[in-house]
């Protein structure tokens, strides 16, 4: 099985081989090291350290070791990281990403819209300055990145950001998630105001119902959509009493990325903010 | 109900042939020519700090401070509104203005090189990184407003959007060339004692 994986390798870099950038590793944990320059105890630790971080703040963190960005130059790789990863909540923004290239001894710190306050460009300077860089020049990747990590959080610590949601690694409530049961809601629902009020205003009621659950949990903008909508959904279903034997039984795979074995970025997004440095 | 029947036949021809794409394209564009111009402005607000960190701190070659002070002045005498990008000649004009800017900090830069005493200063260490930090913002979203052109454009020449782009007046929108790209990466030769091209 690794011969026949080394030998594709090797054929896809023979075939790359004319202008190939570095490809984004696919994110699997906030810690990714393809140098083996971490022992797996070391990378253990960073990893919980950043994740304890993530469960008080909900800002993630995610650092990623690669031998060479080349032939690009490490900002364009770390953007293009930026941008697949997603670290991040989706609208707070506040991903940071720690992209050092080993063999080429250049590093950035890529710092997310929202953080861009508390971490501007100068001070992600200074971190490369005064905390990594020292440290890397000794060979002690393991010490410069956990200080640069540290000192990361305690800039980001300053903002002032939503709270954690209860849910690790995943963002806000996502309302495609709830579908599913509002449509189970709808249907029960809307066969018994139905059967109590008539067909209109039993929808009507259903309608209200499903709006007042979305404007708790989403705001009003979609309370508006869900009440309109479970309307019509419970005007059109013209079962009376056994409407939801055909509801029920439906996929229940919309809600996306639910499970928690694995991490991935929250959807926060980066403009080029943070900066570069070389040892 | 009828006339339900028939807006939801029109909702989906239209959607059919591409018209909401065009409109979700058209603000995608928009949104990254914002992005793209808050970046070009981050960095010329920048200057004056500059200037002043640079004169205060030695007796610098006036004449590359001349050049990036008219510099500055070209580029915010160009109004950059969204309709600027339904006009190529506009476009160009800012460009222009974009790069000689370009040119004339990095001859700035390179100078500054000779005046050790300057280049020790903190404040002149972090305008530096202030302005890498601008410089590259500005590189991500340029790479953005490119991508966000060329989906765009794509739809109004591709069949069968291209009919809606006829009928609705669409037309292809000017993006970043590749000789501005040349352009922005090679420090222009700038002539001294010539005012500053408007």
């Amino acid at each position: 099985m690794r011969l026949v994986l080394a030998a594709l390798l090797a054929i896809a870099a023979a075939l790359g081989a004319a202008r190939a950038d570095v490809p984004v590793p696919p994110l699997h944990a906030r810690v990714t090291d393809l140098t083996g320059t971490l022992s797996p105890q070391q990378r253990s630790e960073l990893e919980s350290h950043i994740a304890a971080y993530e469960a008080r703040r909900g800002s993630q963190i995610a650092v990623l070791l690669v031998p060479t960005t080349k032939p690009e130059e490490i900002e364009q790789y770390s953007i293009r990281v930026a941008e697949a990863w997603k670290i991040g909540r989706k609208g707070v923004d506040d991903g940071i990403i720690l992209v050092v290239a080993k063999d080429d001894r250049r590093l950035r710190i890529e710092v997310g819209y929202g953080l861009e306050g508390v971490i501007p460009d100068a001070l992600a300077r200074r971190v490369i300055d005064e905390r990594i860089v020292p440290r890397f020049r000794e060979g002690d990747f393991y010490g410069g990145v956990r200080d640069g990590v540290d000192q990361l959080i305690r800039l980001a610590e300053g903002e002032k950001l939503p709270a954690p949601s209860p849910a690790p690694g995943i963002g806000r409530p996502d309302p495609m998630g709830w579908l599913v049961p509002a449509i189970i809601f709808v249907v029960v629902a809307g066969a018994i105001f139905k059967a109590l009020l008539g067909r209109f205003p039993g929808s009507l009621a259903t309608g209200a119902a499903l709006g007042a659950i979305a404007w708790f949990l989403f705001g009003l903008g979609l309370a508006l959509i869900a009440a309109v909508a479970g309307f019509f959904l419970a005007f059109a279903n013209a079962g009376r009493g056994s409407g939801w034997s055909s509801g029920s039984g439906g996929s229940w795979g919309g809600s996306s990325g639910g499970s928690s074995s694995s991490w991935g970025g929250g959807g926060g997004g980066f403009g080029g903010g943070g900066s570069s440095g070389r040892w | 109900m009828r006339i339900l029947l028939i807006s939801l036949v029109a909702a989906a021809v239209l959607s059919g042939c591409g018209y909401n794409d065009f409109q979700r394209r058209d603000e995608a564009v928009k949104a990254s020519w914002s992005e793209v111009i808050n970046n070009y402005q981050r960095r010329a607000d920048l200057i004056p700090n500059l200037v002043a960190t640079v004169q205060g701190a030695a007796d610098f070659e006036k004449s590359t401070l001349v050049e990036l002070t008219n510099a500055r002045a070209s580029v915010s005498s160009i109004k950059a509104t969204p309709e600027l990008l339904n006009d190529p000649e506009a476009f160009a004009k800012f460009q222009a203005a974009q790069s000689q800017m370009t040119g004339a900090l990095s001859r700035l830069l390179a100078v500054a090189e000779n005046y050790p005493t300057l280049t020790a200063t903190k404040e002149f260490g972090e305008l530096r990184v202030e302005l890498a930090g601008a410089e590259n913002r500005i590189a991500v979203a340029r790479g953005r407003y490119i991508k966000a052109v060329q989906e765009y454009n794509v739809l109004t020449r591709e069949f069968p959007t291209n009919l809606t782009a006829m009928v609705f007046g669409y037309k292809v929108k000017p993006n970043f060339t590749v000789e501005n790209e040349k352009a922005l990466a090679v420090p222009p030769k700038v002539e001294f004692g010539k005012p500053a091209a408007k």
